[in-house]
């Protein structure tokens, strides 16, 4: 883009945005997460791992003493190493590797966080990328709870690790809260009252109507009709029947 | 007709086409969950994603602060996604990864074995000569029950299997010298003297702890446990150090115009080696549990499983134990 002003073809660039050029002239467009996100997913993964750790360590236990005593052999056995320690263990420090590769670089943690690991180019990141972006948490978890990578992730424009950086991926947020927008919009009504903007407002309010507080509702619908219509919110007097109509007519382009 | 009235028209006729987008990108998504493996889906991505790239051009003029917008910046994301998506053949994978590209990559580092070697024999000789010539330095180098253990004529290593048993003994070794053998890589990030420590620090203390039983007349012993599992678990200590020394080499001098896409290459080139490193450490530790601290196997018998495995090693390194020969074209996973 370098001093020029940005065409239709290259996205209304943030500065936190990966842009990546494709083969169709029309660059993609992905917004990086920072810190935040990132920590986010890393605790709720935590969390699922210890869990995952502690009910397996219960359960071989159980298993392996017959009997409800959770208490390990007095002298190390090779049997309780592998149906006990072994296994947990590998749960515990396979999670990140197994569970990005086979879910293409999210885990349960990232989903949640709304993340997902992509290359420089934006695409699903290889078998080799993963597991060099795993073994360099040794040098992120430095000295002590990730406190070198998370001074990595605040100096770099990317906000990445050592593990991304050796890896040349990245987090980026996916965009999954805007799949139902499509619904919300009739083709119909646009150029009649309605922008795309205020079309899917209005379309949205009617969706949650029925979940709003009734005063919220109203005050809502006041507001977004006095914006339509040119008008104050304090001069729309119609009842919550008549505002809910009316924004109907609106969305459905079935006005008088 | 009004540049407005003509941009609405525009926006109307833009979100008549939502059907499609909508269908282009749960294409997408089948394909990239692998939850389809029609043909059709896949060569219809290919004209969903410039369906996809055009109607977001149009949006991003049309209507820039939309969440129509947003949803084709989601959609087409995901199809370029899809559509750059790596081929998926993991034997496939696999075999190339162990005849062409480990090999390939342990040929890059050749001259960085070489220093690490160097440095790893330099550090074996002085470490030994600093013991034999001061003797109370082993308290550097080694635990106070090490040093009373030999001090009483007995090798630490004597009656280890009446404590752990052999499995779980190799289970602790084998994790053990794989967290050292990823961490001396690791170090490679700090420039390459995090590297060039461990590697320094291993060899002193191996050399030190040599000299030091020498002292006590129990260096054959020394030797007798080692041999079995040694000779690759040192060369494996050399070659994870050498991956780290072209890492920093990479950070040090740059062959690429940003010092992080330099770092990004070795890593990524030297990843396979520790893959390498890593298997053959596993190798090791049995060894080690099994072999090495059990006094019934005799001296030859150690000699022949170290010398052989370092040899089966030096093979799977050049590819040669998955069919590479001398001019074998390369293969691509």
């Amino acid at each position: 883009m370098n001093g020029r002003s940005p065409t239709s073809l290259e996205a209304p660039r943030d500065e936190a945005d990966l842009v990546v050029d494709s083969a169709t002239g029309v660059n993609v467009s992905l917004p990086v997460a920072g810190a935040g996100a990132r920590s986010y997913a890393f605790i709720i993964d935590w969390h699922i791992r210890i869990v995952l750790f502690l009910a397996w360590f219960v359960v071989a236990t159980l298993v392996y003493n017959g009997s409800w005593d959770l208490a390990p052999p007095a002298e190390p056995t090779a049997g309780y190493f592998g149906l006990v320690i072994a296994p947990g263990a590998a749960l515990y420090f396979l999670y990140h590797p197994v569970l990005e590769i086979a879910m293409r670089g999210r885990t349960p943690g990232k989903r949640m966080a709304g993340v997902r690991l992509v290359t420089r180019q934006g695409a699903v990141p290889s078998v080799p990328a993963h597991l060099i972006r795993n073994v360099f948490r040794l040098m992120d978890f430095f000295p002590v709870c990730y406190a070198l990578g998370l001074v990595v992730v605040a100096l770099t424009k990317d906000h990445v690790r050592i593990g991304d950086l050796a890896a040349g991926t990245l987090l980026v947020y996916d965009r999954r809260e805007h799949e139902g927008v499509l619904e919300h919009v009739n083709p119909a009504v646009i150029g009649t009252r309605l922008d795309v903007s205020t079309a899917e407002l209005v379309e949205e309010l009617l969706q949650r109507w029925q979940t709003l507080d009734a005063s919220v509702r109203q005050r809502l619908a006041r507001t977004l009709l006095a914006r339509i219509e040119g008008v104050a919110p304090e001069s729309i007097s119609l009842s919550e029947s008549r505002l809910y109509t009316r924004l109907m007519q609106l969305a459905r382009g079935s006005e008088a | 007709m009004t540049d407005a009235l003509r941009e609405q028209a525009l926006r109307a006729t833009l979100l008549q086409r939502s059907a499609l987008w909508k269908e282009a990108a749960e294409r997408a998504r089948r394909l990239m969950t692998g939850r389809t493996d029609d043909v059709s889906d896949a060569v219809r991505l290919v004209d969903d994603y410039r369906l996809l790239a055009h109607d977001l051009a149009r949006a991003r003029r049309l209507m820039p602060d939309s969440r129509v917008r947003s949803f084709l910046e989601s959609a087409y994301a995901q199809a370029h996604a899809t559509l750059y998506k790596q081929a998926s053949h993991p034997g496939y994978a696999l075999w190339s990864l162990f005849r062409d590209q480990i090999p390939e990559a342990t040929r890059s580092i050749r001259s960085h074995i070489v220093w690490v070697l160097l440095l790893f024999v330099t550090a074996l000789g002085v470490g030994g000569w600093m013991v034999h010539t001061y003797p109370e330095l082993i308290n550097l180098f080694a635990s106070p029950s090490l040093i009373a253990t030999v001090e009483r004529g007995e090798l630490w290593t004597e009656g280890l299997l009446n404590v752990v048993p052999s499995s779980v003994l190799s289970l602790q070794i084998l994790t053990n010298n794989i967290v050292v053998s990823l961490f001396a890589y690791c170090a490679g990030f700090l420039f390459g003297l995090g590297t060039f420590y461990i590697v320094g620090l291993n060899g002193l203390m191996l050399g030190a702890v040599f000299a030091f039983t020498a002292q006590h007349g129990l260096d054959d012993d020394l030797f007798r446990f080692i041999v079995a599992h040694g000779c690759v678990e040192l060369s494996v200590m050399v070659l994870s150090g050498a991956a780290g020394a072209a890492v920093g080499e990479a950070l040090i001098r740059p062959t690429t115009p940003r010092r992080s896409q330099a770092f990004q290459q070795a890593a990524l080139r030297t990843s396979k080696v520790l893959i390498a490193c890593v298997v053959l450490l596993v190798g090791c530790g049995f060894i080690e549990g099994y072999i090495s601290p059990d006094p019934s196997y005799p001296l030859w018998t150690r000699v022949v499983v170290g010398v052989g495995y370092w040899l089966f090693m030096v093979a799977m390194l050049r590819g040669w134990v998955f069919g590479r020969s001398r001019g074998t074209e390369a293969v691509e996973a």
